[in-house]
Protein backbone atom coordinates (compact mmCIF):
# COMPACT_ATOMS: atom_id res chain seq x y z
CA UNK A 1 0.00 0.00 0.00
CA UNK A 2 1.53 3.42 -0.87
CA UNK A 3 1.70 5.61 2.07
CA UNK A 4 3.08 9.23 2.38
CA UNK A 5 3.84 11.40 5.14
CA UNK A 6 1.23 13.02 7.35
CA UNK A 7 1.99 16.71 8.61
CA UNK A 8 0.18 17.60 11.39
CA UNK A 9 1.52 21.39 12.50
CA UNK A 10 -0.70 21.31 15.48
CA UNK A 11 1.61 18.82 17.00
CA UNK A 12 4.72 20.22 16.00
CA UNK A 13 7.01 21.79 18.96
CA UNK A 14 9.42 22.98 16.88
CA UNK A 15 12.33 20.75 18.27
CA UNK A 16 14.02 20.35 15.16
CA UNK A 17 14.48 16.46 15.40
CA UNK A 18 13.46 15.81 12.80
CA UNK A 19 15.78 17.99 10.77
CA UNK A 20 18.31 16.44 12.72
CA UNK A 21 17.30 12.89 11.80
CA UNK A 22 16.77 13.94 7.69
CA UNK A 23 20.23 15.12 7.75
CA UNK A 24 21.81 12.67 9.19
CA UNK A 25 20.46 10.07 7.17
CA UNK A 26 20.96 11.78 3.87
CA UNK A 27 24.06 13.80 4.52
CA UNK A 28 25.74 11.80 7.43
CA UNK A 29 25.89 15.32 9.56
CA UNK A 30 24.13 16.70 12.08
CA UNK A 31 22.96 19.97 10.18
CA UNK A 32 19.40 21.13 9.53
CA UNK A 33 20.96 23.68 6.77
CA UNK A 34 21.43 19.73 4.95
CA UNK A 35 17.95 18.95 6.05
CA UNK A 36 15.21 17.80 3.19
CA UNK A 37 12.49 18.45 5.44
CA UNK A 38 12.27 22.39 7.33
CA UNK A 39 10.67 23.82 9.86
CA UNK A 40 9.25 27.06 9.45
CA UNK A 41 8.51 29.78 12.73
CA UNK A 42 5.83 31.66 13.00
CA UNK A 43 6.73 33.86 16.08
CA UNK A 44 3.67 35.98 15.89
CA UNK A 45 1.44 33.16 15.78
CA UNK A 46 3.27 30.43 18.10
CA UNK A 47 3.11 27.97 15.38
CA UNK A 48 5.56 25.58 13.91
CA UNK A 49 5.15 23.72 10.61
CA UNK A 50 6.91 20.86 9.03
CA UNK A 51 7.45 21.24 5.62
CA UNK A 52 8.39 19.00 2.99
CA UNK A 53 8.23 17.13 -0.17
CA UNK A 54 4.58 15.48 -0.82
CA UNK A 55 5.60 13.53 -4.02
CA UNK A 56 2.87 15.41 -6.04
CA UNK A 57 1.67 13.89 -9.29
CA UNK A 58 2.17 16.63 -11.18
CA UNK A 59 5.65 15.63 -10.55
CA UNK A 60 7.12 18.85 -11.32
CA UNK A 61 10.86 18.29 -10.69
CA UNK A 62 10.71 15.11 -12.75
CA UNK A 63 9.01 16.24 -16.06
CA UNK A 64 11.04 19.89 -16.18
CA UNK A 65 14.77 17.41 -15.80
CA UNK A 66 16.48 17.72 -19.02
CA UNK A 67 18.51 14.60 -18.31
CA UNK A 68 15.80 11.94 -17.06
CA UNK A 69 17.63 12.67 -13.59
CA UNK A 70 14.61 12.35 -11.44
CA UNK A 71 12.59 9.37 -11.44
CA UNK A 72 9.57 7.54 -9.62
CA UNK A 73 10.43 4.76 -6.87
CA UNK A 74 7.19 2.66 -7.62
CA UNK A 75 7.08 0.86 -4.51
CA UNK A 76 7.29 4.33 -2.61
CA UNK A 77 5.66 6.44 -4.81
CA UNK A 78 8.90 9.03 -4.40
CA UNK A 79 10.45 11.34 -7.00
CA UNK A 80 14.43 10.40 -6.24
CA UNK A 81 17.12 12.03 -7.55
CA UNK A 82 19.83 10.24 -9.38
CA UNK A 83 22.90 11.67 -8.04
CA UNK A 84 24.78 10.23 -11.06
CA UNK A 85 22.61 11.21 -13.97
CA UNK A 86 22.02 14.79 -12.32
CA UNK A 87 24.32 17.12 -13.88
CA UNK A 88 23.30 20.61 -11.39
CA UNK A 89 21.09 22.12 -13.69
CA UNK A 90 18.63 23.34 -11.11
CA UNK A 91 15.57 23.65 -13.47
CA UNK A 92 13.87 21.29 -11.32
CA UNK A 93 14.84 23.78 -8.74
CA UNK A 94 12.68 26.40 -9.92
CA UNK A 95 10.21 23.93 -11.81
CA UNK A 96 8.66 22.83 -7.72
CA UNK A 97 5.94 25.18 -7.09
CA UNK A 98 6.34 24.08 -3.55
CA UNK A 99 10.06 24.95 -3.34
CA UNK A 100 10.81 21.34 -2.34
CA UNK A 101 14.11 20.89 -4.61
CA UNK A 102 16.98 22.35 -3.09
CA UNK A 103 20.29 23.02 -4.73
CA UNK A 104 23.08 21.66 -2.73
CA UNK A 105 26.55 23.46 -3.76
CA UNK A 106 28.49 21.15 -1.98
CA UNK A 107 27.58 18.33 -4.51
CA UNK A 108 26.48 20.23 -7.58
CA UNK A 109 23.04 18.35 -7.34
CA UNK A 110 19.83 18.93 -5.98
CA UNK A 111 18.34 17.30 -3.21
CA UNK A 112 14.84 16.73 -1.92
CA UNK A 113 13.02 14.41 -0.11
CA UNK A 114 12.80 10.32 -1.08
CA UNK A 115 10.96 8.85 1.84
CA UNK A 116 14.30 7.12 2.81
CA UNK A 117 13.48 4.84 0.45
CA UNK A 118 9.88 3.81 2.70
CA UNK A 119 11.46 4.71 5.72
CA UNK A 120 11.42 8.09 6.43
CA UNK A 121 13.42 9.03 9.21
CA UNK A 122 11.96 12.70 10.18
CA UNK A 123 8.79 10.30 11.18
CA UNK A 124 10.67 7.92 13.12
CA UNK A 125 12.44 10.96 14.91
CA UNK A 126 9.40 13.17 15.85
CA UNK A 127 8.43 12.94 19.25
CA UNK A 128 4.79 14.21 18.99
CA UNK A 129 3.71 12.87 15.88
CA UNK A 130 3.49 16.09 14.33
CA UNK A 131 4.70 13.97 11.55
CA UNK A 132 3.48 10.45 10.88
CA UNK A 133 4.20 8.11 7.79
CA UNK A 134 0.47 6.92 7.09
CA UNK A 135 -1.59 5.18 3.95
CA UNK A 136 -1.60 7.36 1.17
CA UNK A 137 -5.20 7.89 1.11
CA UNK A 138 -5.94 8.96 5.22
CA UNK A 139 -3.58 11.87 4.62
CA UNK A 140 -6.02 14.59 3.09
CA UNK A 141 -3.23 15.06 0.52
CA UNK A 142 -5.52 15.61 -1.70
CA UNK A 143 -6.33 18.90 -0.17
CA UNK A 144 -2.62 19.95 -0.01
CA UNK A 145 -2.32 19.41 -3.62
CA UNK A 146 -5.96 21.15 -4.63
CA UNK A 147 -4.52 24.39 -5.79
CA UNK A 148 -1.68 22.81 -8.16
CA UNK A 149 -4.58 21.62 -10.34
CA UNK A 150 -5.59 25.46 -11.08
CA UNK A 151 -2.77 26.19 -12.96
CA UNK A 152 -2.11 22.97 -14.26
CA UNK A 153 -1.40 21.65 -17.59
CA UNK A 154 0.47 18.46 -17.51
CA UNK A 155 -2.32 15.98 -15.50
CA UNK A 156 -4.69 16.35 -18.18
CA UNK A 157 -2.18 15.23 -21.20
CA UNK A 158 -1.00 12.43 -19.22
CA UNK B 1 -2.55 8.46 -37.88
CA UNK B 2 0.61 9.66 -38.86
CA UNK B 3 2.31 12.24 -36.31
CA UNK B 4 5.43 13.89 -37.97
CA UNK B 5 7.40 16.14 -35.40
CA UNK B 6 10.10 18.52 -36.53
CA UNK B 7 12.62 18.87 -34.01
CA UNK B 8 14.08 16.00 -31.44
CA UNK B 9 15.13 18.54 -28.35
CA UNK B 10 13.00 18.57 -25.08
CA UNK B 11 10.02 20.00 -26.98
CA UNK B 12 9.89 17.20 -29.90
CA UNK B 13 11.00 14.56 -27.64
CA UNK B 14 8.48 15.31 -25.00
CA UNK B 15 5.71 15.32 -27.37
CA UNK B 16 6.54 12.21 -29.26
CA UNK B 17 6.53 10.42 -26.12
CA UNK B 18 3.44 11.79 -24.98
CA UNK B 19 1.54 10.48 -28.39
CA UNK B 20 2.62 7.37 -28.16
CA UNK B 21 1.17 6.99 -24.84
CA UNK B 22 -2.51 8.73 -25.87
CA UNK B 23 -2.56 7.25 -29.62
CA UNK B 24 -0.68 3.52 -29.15
CA UNK B 25 -1.74 3.10 -32.74
CA UNK B 26 -0.09 6.30 -34.40
CA UNK B 27 2.65 6.52 -36.16
CA UNK B 28 5.51 8.90 -34.58
CA UNK B 29 7.86 10.69 -36.93
CA UNK B 30 10.77 12.60 -35.20
CA UNK B 31 13.16 14.66 -37.54
CA UNK B 32 16.54 15.69 -36.71
CA UNK B 33 19.10 17.39 -37.98
CA UNK B 34 22.01 16.60 -36.18
CA UNK B 35 23.55 13.60 -35.94
CA UNK B 36 23.54 12.75 -32.38
CA UNK B 37 20.86 10.80 -30.05
CA UNK B 38 18.62 13.67 -28.99
CA UNK B 39 20.14 15.81 -25.89
CA UNK B 40 20.07 18.20 -24.08
CA UNK B 41 21.43 21.87 -24.78
CA UNK B 42 21.07 22.96 -20.91
CA UNK B 43 23.78 20.52 -20.25
CA UNK B 44 26.41 21.40 -22.76
CA UNK B 45 27.56 23.75 -19.71
CA UNK B 46 28.31 20.89 -17.68
CA UNK B 47 29.64 18.99 -20.35
CA UNK B 48 32.42 21.81 -20.91
CA UNK B 49 33.58 21.37 -17.22
CA UNK B 50 33.66 17.90 -17.40
CA UNK B 51 30.68 16.95 -14.79
CA UNK B 52 29.79 14.60 -17.58
CA UNK B 53 30.12 12.76 -20.81
CA UNK B 54 28.30 13.28 -23.87
CA UNK B 55 26.17 10.43 -22.90
CA UNK B 56 25.09 12.67 -19.65
CA UNK B 57 23.45 15.29 -21.92
CA UNK B 58 21.65 12.46 -23.45
CA UNK B 59 17.42 13.37 -23.47
CA UNK B 60 16.98 9.66 -22.87
CA UNK B 61 19.28 7.40 -20.91
CA UNK B 62 18.37 4.00 -22.56
CA UNK B 63 19.96 3.67 -26.41
CA UNK B 64 16.94 1.97 -27.82
CA UNK B 65 14.38 4.19 -26.28
CA UNK B 66 14.20 6.09 -29.89
CA UNK B 67 13.49 3.55 -32.89
CA UNK B 68 10.65 1.53 -31.06
CA UNK B 69 7.04 3.42 -30.75
CA UNK B 70 9.04 6.19 -32.15
CA UNK B 71 11.05 6.89 -35.28
CA UNK B 72 13.70 9.32 -35.47
CA UNK B 73 14.78 10.10 -38.65
CA UNK B 74 18.20 12.26 -39.02
CA UNK B 75 17.30 15.11 -41.64
CA UNK B 76 17.49 18.88 -42.49
CA UNK B 77 13.97 20.12 -42.70
CA UNK B 78 14.04 22.80 -45.95
CA UNK B 79 10.00 23.21 -46.64
CA UNK B 80 6.27 22.55 -45.83
CA UNK B 81 3.50 22.02 -47.96
CA UNK B 82 0.55 22.62 -46.14
CA UNK B 83 -1.85 21.46 -48.60
CA UNK B 84 -0.85 18.08 -49.52
CA UNK B 85 0.65 17.30 -45.76
CA UNK B 86 4.20 16.75 -47.28
CA UNK B 87 7.37 17.97 -45.48
CA UNK B 88 10.42 18.25 -47.61
CA UNK B 89 13.88 17.43 -46.24
CA UNK B 90 17.21 18.73 -47.89
CA UNK B 91 17.51 15.75 -48.92
CA UNK B 92 14.94 15.43 -51.37
CA UNK B 93 13.00 12.63 -49.34
CA UNK B 94 9.50 13.94 -48.27
CA UNK B 95 7.46 12.57 -44.88
CA UNK B 96 3.40 12.75 -45.17
CA UNK B 97 2.20 13.44 -41.85
CA UNK B 98 -1.48 14.18 -40.84
CA UNK B 99 -0.38 15.99 -37.57
CA UNK B 100 2.69 17.92 -38.34
CA UNK B 101 4.70 19.88 -34.90
CA UNK B 102 7.10 22.42 -35.33
CA UNK B 103 9.67 21.91 -32.44
CA UNK B 104 12.84 22.96 -34.15
CA UNK B 105 13.61 25.12 -31.29
CA UNK B 106 16.34 28.14 -32.31
CA UNK B 107 19.54 28.91 -33.45
CA UNK B 108 22.23 31.56 -32.92
CA UNK B 109 22.18 35.00 -34.05
CA UNK B 110 25.47 36.44 -35.36
CA UNK B 111 26.17 39.59 -34.43
CA UNK B 112 26.90 41.70 -38.00
CA UNK B 113 30.35 42.75 -37.70
CA UNK B 114 33.52 41.75 -39.77
CA UNK B 115 34.87 38.95 -39.51
CA UNK B 116 32.42 37.08 -37.48
CA UNK B 117 32.47 34.21 -40.26
CA UNK B 118 36.04 33.22 -39.53
CA UNK B 119 37.58 29.96 -38.50
CA UNK B 120 38.13 31.44 -34.74
CA UNK B 121 34.36 32.18 -34.02
CA UNK B 122 32.20 29.44 -32.53
CA UNK B 123 28.86 29.53 -31.32
CA UNK B 124 28.37 27.37 -27.78
CA UNK B 125 24.68 25.82 -28.55
CA UNK B 126 25.14 22.09 -29.94
CA UNK B 127 27.29 19.58 -29.21
CA UNK B 128 29.60 19.96 -32.09
CA UNK B 129 30.22 23.43 -30.60
CA UNK B 130 30.96 22.02 -27.78
CA UNK B 131 33.43 19.58 -28.85
CA UNK B 132 35.26 22.57 -30.86
CA UNK B 133 35.36 24.57 -27.69
CA UNK B 134 36.60 21.62 -25.50
CA UNK B 135 39.06 21.03 -28.12
CA UNK B 136 40.24 25.01 -28.17
CA UNK B 137 40.14 25.98 -24.40
CA UNK B 138 43.68 25.59 -22.91
CA UNK B 139 45.43 27.90 -19.76
CA UNK B 140 46.91 30.80 -20.57
CA UNK B 141 44.57 30.99 -24.28
CA UNK B 142 42.93 33.97 -24.42
CA UNK B 143 39.14 33.90 -25.55
CA UNK B 144 36.71 36.34 -26.07
CA UNK B 145 33.04 35.78 -25.15
CA UNK B 146 30.47 37.88 -26.88
CA UNK B 147 27.21 38.41 -25.51
CA UNK B 148 26.80 38.12 -21.37
CA UNK B 149 23.36 36.59 -21.67
CA UNK B 150 21.75 33.17 -19.83
CA UNK B 151 24.09 31.67 -22.65
CA UNK B 152 27.55 33.75 -22.40
CA UNK B 153 26.95 33.39 -18.55
CA UNK B 154 25.95 29.60 -17.75
CA UNK B 155 29.45 29.07 -19.60
CA UNK B 156 31.63 31.76 -18.03
CA UNK B 157 32.42 28.70 -15.36
CA UNK B 158 33.53 26.03 -17.86
CA UNK B 159 36.26 29.26 -19.43
CA UNK B 160 37.46 30.31 -16.13
CA UNK B 161 38.27 26.78 -14.70
CA UNK B 162 40.30 25.96 -17.77
CA UNK B 163 42.39 28.41 -17.15
CA UNK B 164 41.94 31.09 -19.88
CA UNK B 165 42.19 35.12 -20.30
CA UNK B 166 38.71 35.94 -20.53
CA UNK B 167 37.12 38.71 -21.79
CA UNK B 168 33.64 39.52 -22.41
CA UNK B 169 31.56 41.98 -24.70
CA UNK B 170 27.91 42.91 -24.14
CA UNK B 171 26.12 45.57 -25.53
CA UNK B 172 23.69 46.29 -22.60
CA UNK B 173 24.25 48.46 -19.91
CA UNK B 174 24.55 44.82 -17.49
CA UNK B 175 24.67 41.48 -17.48
CA UNK B 176 22.01 39.41 -18.36
CA UNK B 177 19.57 42.44 -19.24
CA UNK B 178 17.07 39.78 -20.11
CA UNK B 179 16.50 38.45 -16.75
CA UNK B 180 18.39 40.85 -14.14
CA UNK B 181 17.62 43.80 -13.44
CA UNK B 182 20.23 46.65 -12.38
CA UNK B 183 21.27 45.91 -9.25
CA UNK B 184 21.68 42.19 -9.48
CA UNK B 185 23.23 42.49 -13.10
CA UNK B 186 25.73 45.31 -11.90
CA UNK B 187 26.09 42.83 -8.54
CA UNK B 188 26.83 39.62 -10.93
CA UNK B 189 29.40 41.61 -12.84
CA UNK B 190 30.86 42.76 -9.98
CA UNK B 191 31.02 38.84 -9.06
CA UNK B 192 32.48 37.96 -12.58
CA UNK B 193 35.11 40.88 -11.97
CA UNK B 194 36.49 39.56 -8.53
CA UNK B 195 37.21 36.12 -10.45
CA UNK B 196 39.54 37.45 -13.20
CA UNK B 197 37.17 38.05 -16.07
CA UNK B 198 37.65 41.20 -18.08
CA UNK B 199 33.73 42.44 -18.30
CA UNK B 200 32.77 44.90 -20.52
CA UNK B 201 29.35 46.23 -20.74
CA UNK B 202 27.36 48.79 -23.03
CA UNK B 203 30.35 47.62 -25.48
CA UNK B 204 30.17 46.18 -29.24
CA UNK B 205 32.36 44.25 -31.13
CA UNK B 206 32.89 46.09 -34.15
CA UNK B 207 35.15 43.36 -35.81
CA UNK B 208 37.20 40.62 -35.51
CA UNK B 209 40.57 40.53 -37.92
CA UNK B 210 42.08 37.20 -38.16
CA UNK B 211 45.68 36.65 -38.61
CA UNK B 212 47.31 33.11 -38.89
CA UNK B 213 48.27 32.80 -34.93
CA UNK B 214 45.25 35.20 -33.32
CA UNK B 215 42.28 37.18 -33.82
CA UNK B 216 42.11 40.35 -32.88
CA UNK B 217 39.09 41.76 -31.33
CA UNK B 218 38.28 45.46 -32.33
CA UNK B 219 35.87 46.78 -29.55
CA UNK B 220 34.15 49.97 -29.06
CA UNK B 221 35.98 52.20 -27.24
CA UNK B 222 38.86 52.36 -28.95
CA UNK B 223 39.82 48.66 -27.34
CA UNK B 224 41.14 46.07 -28.77
CA UNK B 225 41.88 42.65 -27.16
CA UNK B 226 44.20 39.14 -28.80
CA UNK B 227 41.76 36.19 -29.08
CA UNK B 228 42.60 32.02 -29.95
CA UNK B 229 39.14 31.66 -29.65
CA UNK B 230 35.91 34.04 -30.06
CA UNK B 231 32.68 32.53 -28.65
CA UNK B 232 29.57 34.34 -29.70
CA UNK B 233 26.99 34.37 -27.28
CA UNK B 234 24.51 36.83 -28.94
CA UNK B 235 21.35 35.41 -28.83
CA UNK B 236 19.26 33.17 -30.74
CA UNK B 237 16.15 33.38 -33.41
CA UNK B 238 13.25 30.77 -33.72
CA UNK B 239 14.28 28.08 -36.58
CA UNK B 240 11.58 29.11 -38.71
CA UNK B 241 12.27 29.39 -41.96
CA UNK B 242 11.06 26.28 -44.13
CA UNK B 243 7.50 27.26 -43.13
CA UNK B 244 8.22 29.80 -45.54
CA UNK B 245 5.62 29.33 -48.47
CA UNK B 246 3.62 27.35 -45.58
CA UNK B 247 1.26 30.63 -44.84
CA UNK B 248 1.97 29.44 -40.95
CA UNK B 249 1.65 32.81 -39.35
CA UNK B 250 4.68 34.34 -37.27
CA UNK B 251 5.24 36.57 -34.23
CA UNK B 252 8.65 37.56 -33.00
CA UNK B 253 10.07 35.62 -35.40
CA UNK B 254 8.08 32.11 -34.30
CA UNK B 255 5.04 30.09 -35.02
CA UNK B 256 2.03 31.98 -33.44
CA UNK B 257 0.30 29.27 -31.55
CA UNK B 258 -3.42 29.71 -30.18
CA UNK B 259 -4.26 27.84 -26.52
CA UNK B 260 -4.35 24.52 -28.27
CA UNK B 261 -0.66 25.20 -29.67
CA UNK B 262 -2.01 25.47 -33.04
CA UNK B 263 -1.10 27.55 -35.62
CA UNK B 264 -2.94 29.49 -38.32
CA UNK B 265 -2.28 26.93 -40.37
CA UNK B 266 -5.00 23.38 -39.06
CA UNK B 267 -2.75 20.81 -38.36
CA UNK B 268 0.49 22.34 -38.10
CA UNK B 269 1.03 22.84 -34.33
CA UNK B 270 4.09 24.63 -32.59
CA UNK B 271 6.22 23.72 -28.95
CA UNK B 272 9.14 25.18 -27.44
CA UNK B 273 11.64 28.15 -28.53
CA UNK B 274 9.62 28.03 -31.92
CA UNK B 275 6.65 28.67 -30.44
CA UNK B 276 4.78 31.97 -29.93
CA UNK B 277 2.67 30.93 -26.99
CA UNK B 278 0.74 32.35 -24.22
CA UNK B 279 2.26 33.96 -21.19
CA UNK B 280 0.45 33.26 -17.86
CA UNK B 281 1.87 36.54 -16.20
CA UNK B 282 1.01 38.95 -19.21
CA UNK B 283 -1.93 37.16 -20.93
CA UNK B 284 0.19 38.03 -24.26
CA UNK B 285 2.33 35.70 -26.20
CA UNK B 286 5.86 35.59 -26.23
CA UNK B 287 8.35 33.29 -26.86
CA UNK B 288 10.08 32.23 -23.26
CA UNK B 289 12.72 29.93 -24.90
CA UNK B 290 13.09 28.09 -21.60
CA UNK B 291 13.38 23.58 -21.10
CA UNK B 292 10.07 24.06 -18.83
CA UNK B 293 8.25 25.39 -21.36
CA UNK B 294 9.25 23.41 -23.78
CA UNK B 295 8.17 20.69 -22.01
CA UNK B 296 4.85 21.97 -21.48
CA UNK B 297 3.86 22.94 -24.74
CA UNK B 298 5.15 19.50 -26.29
CA UNK B 299 2.75 18.23 -23.53
CA UNK B 300 -0.39 20.47 -24.53
CA UNK B 301 0.70 20.21 -28.26
CA UNK B 302 0.95 16.24 -28.44
CA UNK B 303 -2.95 16.35 -26.79
CA UNK B 304 -4.02 18.44 -29.11
CA UNK B 305 -2.39 16.50 -32.26
CA UNK B 306 -3.84 13.28 -30.83
CA UNK B 307 -7.63 14.92 -29.92
CA UNK B 308 -7.82 18.19 -30.92
CA UNK B 309 -9.54 20.69 -27.93
CA UNK B 310 -8.74 18.16 -25.64
CA UNK B 311 -6.11 20.58 -23.99
CA UNK B 312 -6.19 23.76 -23.26
CA UNK B 313 -3.11 25.96 -22.71
CA UNK B 314 -3.56 27.86 -19.21
CA UNK B 315 -0.18 29.91 -20.29
CA UNK B 316 3.75 29.42 -19.09
CA UNK B 317 5.25 31.18 -16.67
CA UNK B 318 8.49 32.70 -17.64
CA UNK B 319 11.48 31.56 -15.30
CA UNK B 320 14.80 31.61 -15.54
CA UNK B 321 17.67 29.96 -13.35
CA UNK B 322 21.56 30.73 -14.07
CA UNK B 323 24.87 29.26 -12.21
CA UNK B 324 27.45 32.24 -12.92
CA UNK B 325 30.88 30.95 -11.88
CA UNK B 326 29.26 29.47 -8.72
CA UNK B 327 26.72 32.77 -8.06
CA UNK B 328 23.04 31.62 -8.78
CA UNK B 329 20.61 33.75 -10.50
CA UNK B 330 16.71 33.23 -10.85
CA UNK B 331 14.22 35.32 -12.73
CA UNK B 332 10.42 34.56 -12.65
CA UNK B 333 7.29 36.20 -14.25
CA UNK B 334 6.90 39.72 -13.82
CA UNK B 335 10.29 40.46 -12.49
CA UNK B 336 10.67 44.06 -13.87
CA UNK B 337 7.02 45.08 -12.04
CA UNK B 338 4.17 46.29 -13.39
CA UNK B 339 2.73 49.87 -13.24
CA UNK B 340 0.63 50.70 -10.62
CA UNK B 341 2.57 47.76 -8.25
CA UNK B 342 4.28 47.60 -5.37
CA UNK B 343 7.97 46.11 -4.98
CA UNK B 344 10.26 45.69 -2.12
CA UNK B 345 14.15 44.44 -2.38
CA UNK B 346 16.93 43.07 0.50
CA UNK B 347 20.71 43.40 -0.88
CA UNK B 348 23.95 42.28 0.93
CA UNK B 349 26.53 43.69 -1.63
CA UNK B 350 29.01 41.88 0.20
CA UNK B 351 27.88 38.17 -0.11
CA UNK B 352 26.12 38.94 -3.48
CA UNK B 353 22.63 38.19 -2.10
CA UNK B 354 19.79 39.86 -3.18
CA UNK B 355 15.79 39.15 -3.63
CA UNK B 356 13.48 41.54 -5.19
CA UNK B 357 9.76 41.01 -5.27
CA UNK B 358 7.27 42.71 -7.27
CA UNK B 359 3.05 43.03 -6.39
CA UNK B 360 0.06 43.66 -8.42
CA UNK B 361 -1.78 44.72 -5.15
CA UNK B 362 -1.42 41.99 -2.79
CA UNK B 363 -0.17 39.04 -5.17
CA UNK B 364 3.21 38.12 -5.97
CA UNK B 365 3.48 38.42 -9.63
CA UNK B 366 6.91 38.50 -10.18
CA UNK B 367 11.18 37.91 -8.86
CA UNK B 368 14.64 37.96 -9.13
CA UNK B 369 17.30 36.69 -6.69
CA UNK B 370 20.83 36.12 -6.95
CA UNK B 371 22.72 33.94 -4.28
CA UNK B 372 19.24 32.64 -3.28
CA UNK B 373 18.69 28.83 -3.42
CA UNK B 374 16.75 27.61 -0.81
CA UNK B 375 13.19 26.89 -1.52
CA UNK B 376 13.20 29.05 -4.66
CA UNK B 377 10.87 27.28 -6.11
CA UNK B 378 8.30 28.73 -3.61
CA UNK B 379 8.28 31.77 -5.65
CA UNK B 380 6.45 29.91 -8.60
CA UNK B 381 4.07 28.62 -6.61
CA UNK B 382 3.58 32.25 -4.89
CA UNK B 383 3.29 33.73 -8.56
CA UNK B 384 1.01 30.67 -10.06
CA UNK B 385 -1.19 30.32 -7.47
CA UNK B 386 -2.20 34.20 -7.67
CA UNK B 387 -2.78 33.71 -4.03
CA UNK B 388 -3.84 36.84 -2.14
CA UNK B 389 -1.30 37.48 0.61
CA UNK B 390 -3.24 40.06 2.86
CA UNK B 391 -1.25 40.77 5.74
CA UNK B 392 1.82 38.64 4.54
CA UNK B 393 2.18 40.77 1.77
CA UNK B 394 3.02 43.94 4.65
CA UNK B 395 5.18 41.69 6.56
CA UNK B 396 7.37 40.88 2.12
CA UNK B 397 7.60 44.06 1.96
CA UNK B 398 9.67 44.52 5.31
CA UNK B 399 11.07 40.96 4.59
CA UNK B 400 11.65 39.77 1.48
CA UNK B 401 13.35 36.52 2.40
CA UNK B 402 10.12 35.31 4.04
CA UNK B 403 8.35 33.64 1.14
CA UNK B 404 8.43 30.70 2.13
CA UNK B 405 6.40 31.81 5.32
CA UNK B 406 3.81 33.56 3.44
CA UNK B 407 3.21 31.11 1.38
CA UNK B 408 2.25 28.53 4.38
CA UNK B 409 0.31 31.22 5.51
CA UNK B 410 -1.62 31.28 2.24
CA UNK B 411 -1.69 27.40 1.47
CA UNK B 412 -2.16 26.28 4.97
CA UNK B 413 -3.40 29.27 7.16
CA UNK B 414 -0.52 28.91 9.15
Amino acid sequence: MLRSLNINPDKCTGCLQCEMACSFENEGVFNPAKSRIKIFTFHEEGRFVPYTCTQCDEAWCLHACPVEAIKMNRETGAMEVLDSVCVGCKVCTIACPFGTVNYNQTTGKVIKCDLCGGDPQCAAACPTEAITYVDADATGLEKMRAWASKTDNQAHAN
Amino acid sequence: MTYVIVGAGPAGVVAAETICKLDPDGQVVMVGDEPDPPYSRMAIPYLLINNIDEQGTYLRKDAEHFGKAIRHVHGFASSVDAEAKTLHLADGRKIDYEALLVATGSKPILPPVPGIDGERVTTCWTLEDARKITATLKPGASVVLIGAGFIGCIILEALVSSGANLAVVEMGDRMVPRMLNETSGELLKKWCQEKGVNVMTSAQVESIEHHPDKAVVKISGDRHVDAELVISAAGVRANADFLEGAAVELKNGAVAVDRHMCSSVPGIYAAGDAACGLDFSTGDYSVQAVQPTAVEHGRIAAANMVKHGSVLHQGCINMNVLDTIGLISVSYGQWQGVEGGDRTSLLDRDRFRYINLQFDEDTLIGANTLGVTQHIGILRGLIQGQFKLGKWKQRLMQNPMLIMEAYLAATQGA
